[in-house]
């Protein structure tokens, strides 16, 4: 490089901007250890995430052809509890004669379920507020103001369509992902 | 750094000076809390709640460590695993006794400790980083115990983890993956209770190592005083060691009799019969409260049951958080020139009627049931809590007209000041 001026002693060689030769393989080298550190943090960071057999755990098969009308079947999906429930005539009308527009998470009946299969209302048991899990599942529960699902924990009250209709809770029950495999088994997840 | 007038580390023998000009760790201790530490000579009581907190940490090493000898992070075996303690180990029960209720004390004592701090503004000028660092050491600590929580895998430890890591998820967006990247999972589990166990396991010596740079960062300008005047001459301090050691060694009998007559004859009182129910996945507790010393922050949390522009469980999240942070920035909220409470009228007046009580209220509400009138009260205590610290604190600090202080702590102390009255470097007149 024509506009170096070296220092004899050492041997270095350095531009009138003070760079160095020697710059380049510093900064090189720094650099493979930093992106070579940055690659270790992925597994780090990935390893906390859900491993294969939690992932495997994922879906959920039912048998629901024993389920009568009124009746609701609590089965477990990724650890947490799923309600599985056969509405009567009674409770369908009750859900939609709510107009959807008064409902602080407005969905119907219909959008809750799946086309020629309205009467079967698959929701997770888990309140939407801080995650306990409701009463009204079981035959004798308190079933709260609206006839549906009751969480004790802060008084959320959820109607026959498991939907939001007074207290903390921010949305209705969620519905899980579920396909009908036959028309008596439910696949969730 | 330490005041001119800090006596010298002299080893005593061969051993102790080989060891001095080598690895000088007793000349380290001397210096830290020795006789070669000057302290004020007007520390009140309130004072030993840091040496305390100490105490408290290294006790939670100690049978933290021999705990989880004989403990098994494992959902199947966890909940047998404690009751084996219980009932098995020798000595265990007790073992197990002090660990639990040694959390309670040992935020017991961090309270009273920040009492303190916020009483006699010790987080002021130029002792910000010791609190910055304590509000640090605070958040490592209450992680830490909720963590500790989960590891018995009762009803209250699995709920507790449930409600706790839902806080995660009410963030937009990336709040719902965040939780399940936390547990591992979709609900607390094998891989939550594992990863809890390292994390509550290694945390401690994370305190323990922020407990050194306060300390460190303490030392620098040395401890403050009731009075909140800085020390100006030697007849204001005392040496560490023997006067603190005995007083501290004094407060600290006092504690552990207190804490011992809980270990043995309450021993479950701080605690929830619900967590000698093992978790229950499908079943949740009727309340789910959380341990007596975050019952503020719970209340807090709970108080937002309104959305507004935000869902309400999002601001009671950010409320919660906030909380804590807010003291990070206090001490340029506080704008006032004197530290101690006692010379500040106006401060003092709202710190007695108004943050106290504010704080009693959010103690009370955290373990009350979600149901009128606890929610109104907790809005209202927690609209005060901020109000405190973000409007009336910056305020009365610039208006208030503080009282005279005393030349020294000396004169604090004695009536008067010989070095006051004849001048700096007069040597005091024998009488």
């Amino acid at each position: 490089m024509a506009t170096t001026t070296g220092n004899p002693e050492t041997g270095e060689t350095t531009t009138k901007d003070g760079v160095r030769r020697r710059d380049f393989i510093e900064i090189a080298a720094v650099s493979v250890a930093g992106v070579g550190g940055l690659v270790m943090v992925y597994p780090l960071v990935s390893q906390m995430a859900p491993s294969a057999d939690v992932l495997a755990a994922s879906t959920t098969e039912l048998d629901i052809s024993t389920l009568e009308a009124g009746q609701a079947i609590v089965t477990e999906f990724r650890k947490q509890p799923v309600f599985v429930r056969r509405l009567t005539q009674a409770e369908i009308d009750e859900a939609n004669a709510v107009p959807t527009g008064s409902l602080r998470d407005a969905e119907s009946l219909e959008d809750r379920t799946q086309p020629g299969h309205e009467d079967v209302l698959v929701v997770m048991g888990v309140c939407t507020h801080l995650g306990c899990v409701p009463l009204g599942a079981v035959t004798g529960e308190n079933k709260g103001e609206y006839n549906g699902y009751f969480c004790p924990c802060h008084g959320s009250h959820y109607d026959t369509a498991a939907r939001i209709r007074k207290g903390p809770a921010p949305t209705n029950l969620l519905v899980p992902d579920y396909t009908f495999a036959s028309d008596t088994t439910i696949v969730i997840g | 750094m330490s005041f001119p007038w800090a006596k010298e580390y002299q080893p005593a023998n061969g051993f102790t000076k080989f060891l001095d000009e080598r690895l000088p760790v007793p000349r380290l201790v001397y210096n830290a809390v020795g006789a070669g530490y000057p302290v004020p000579r007007n520390l009140s009581y309130f004072w030993n709640f840091g040496v305390l907190a100490g105490f408290c940490l290294m006790l939670q090493l100690v049978t933290g460590i021999v705990l989880a000898m004989h403990y098994a992070a494992e959902t199947t075996v966890a909940f047998a695993s404690v009751e084996h303690i219980m009932r098995n180990v020798n000595w265990g029960w007790m073992l197990r006794y002090a660990h639990a209720n040694g959390a309670s004390f040992f935020f017991l004592v961090i309270y009273i400790h920040i009492f303190r701090g916020l009483f006699y503004a010790s987080y002021k000028p130029p002792r910000e980083m010791i609190w910055l660092i304590g509000v640090v050491i605070f958040l490592l600590m209450m992680a830490t115990a909720f963590m500790g929580y989960v590891l018995p895998w009762g009803q209250m430890s699995f709920w507790g983890a449930q409600v706790i890591t839902g806080l995660f998820s009410a963030i937009p967006l990336v709040g719902e993956s965040l939780q399940v990247w936390i547990l591992g999972g979709y609900a607390p589990d094998n891989a939550a209770l594992n990863r809890f166990f390292s994390l509550h396991y290694v945390l401690s010596f994370v305190i323990a190592g922020c407990v050194v740079l306060h300390i460190w960062a303490l030392h620098i300008p040395g401890s403050s005083n009731p009075t909140g005047v800085e020390v100006k001459s030697e007849s204001d301090t005392v040496p560490f060691h023997p006067y603190y050691t005995a007083k501290d060694g004094f407060g600290l009998g006092i504690f552990l009799l207190i804490y011992f007559a809980f270990v043995f004859f309450l021993p479950n009182v701080l605690g929830h019969p619900d967590n000698y129910i093992e978790a229950n996945p499908l079943s949740t507790p009727a309340l789910i409260v959380p341990e007596w010393y975050f019952y503020p922050f719970y209340a807090i949390l709970r108080a937002f049951t309104f959305d507004f522009i935000l869902p309400a469980k999002l601001w009671g999240v950010l409320a919660m958080f906030a909380s804590i942070l807010v003291w990070f920035f206090l001490p340029w909220l506080d704008k006032g020139p004197v530290r101690s409470g006692h010379y500040r009228p106006l401060f003092r007046k709202f710190f007695w009627f108004g943050l106290i009580p504010c704080m009693a209220m959010l103690f009370f509400l955290g373990g009350a049931p979600a149901a009128e009138p606890y929610v109104m009260l907790s809005q209202i205590a927690t609209a005060y809590y901020f109000l405190h610290f973000l409007v009336i604190l910056p305020i009365i600090s610039s208006i208030e007209r503080p009282d005279p202080l005393p030349y020294s702590i000396t004169e604090a102390v004695l009536g008067s000041d010989k070095k006051a009255v004849l001048g700096e470097n007069a040597e005091p007149v024998a009488t």
